[in-house]
């Protein structure tokens, strides 16, 4: 399966991507998720810190756990850290395989998981303060879904 | 042994990484948590309650009960908050 996992400070082109995810695979649909920092009020900025080796460990293992579950062509999971502003990419998971079913299903399991599993601490500026972002128990619940 | 801190944790204590060379006698990560506390307000004000703290052992989420050996790297955080 062809895979591509990257973290990055830099933006990322969606369309780009999707177009060279699908490249040398015969991919009848393709299934993609962008989260993006939420513009709310009083937020100026965002900080992501990361365990650099760890979350590509554990987005390959997702990503492995994933291709267990349904037969996917191409994976792309991308995630940027450092400074970033309201309205700014943050990650892209993409999914290529051959009928909608898969790629809609192993997309939604892999942000479901990235959100649990892969290393990575979201620090916000309000107002000129800094705060740790608290883990959602709501994102816990999506994650477990995929156990039952 | 290597520790590393993220997040919170990486503040409290003041540093990102550190060797460490633990008591032959602790056996697993709860043992190296009790070692911990007794290091320093930093390490105090992290490891007197370690329930909203999470652990891997050489890259790899784990529970408090895993073994640990001298060669392992042990990376302290806060519960992911990604994506």
């Amino acid at each position: 399966m062809k895979t591509r996992i990257k973290i990055q400070t830099e933006d990322f082109d969606v369309g780009a991507e999707l177009e060279a995810l699908t490249q040398g695979t015969d991919a009848g649909a393709v299934c993609s998720f962008t989260g993006h920092v939420r513009k709310e009020g009083d937020l100026t900025a965002l900080t992501l810190e990361h365990y650099p080796r760890m979350t590509e460990e554990e987005i390959q293992r997702l990503i492995g756990e994933a291709s267990r579950r349904w037969p996917i062509l191409a994976v792309t999971v991308l995630h940027r850290i450092g400074s970033l502003a309201p309205g700014a990419r943050i990650v892209l998971v993409a999914v290529a395989a051959s009928h909608r079913h898969v790629a809609f299903e192993a997309c939604e399991f892999l942000i479901d998981f990235l959100k649990t599993h892969a290393p990575f601490w979201k620090e916000e500026i309000r107002d000129g303060e800094r705060h740790w972002v608290s883990a959602r128990h709501s994102d816990e619940e999506a994650a477990s879904r995929w156990r039952k | 042994m290597t520790l590393l801190y993220f997040a919170w944790v990486r503040q409290k204590i003041g540093k990102s990484e550190e060797i460490l060379a633990p008591p032959a006698a602790i056996a697993d990560v709860a043992g190296l948590v009790a070692h911990l506390k007794t290091m320093g307000a930093g390490y105090d004000a992290d490891f007197a309650d370690p329930a909203p703290l999470r652990v891997a052992v050489n890259k790899r989420h784990c529970g408090f009960d895993t073994p640990i050996a001298a060669d392992d790297e042990v990376a302290f955080f806060p519960p992911v908050t990604g994506g």
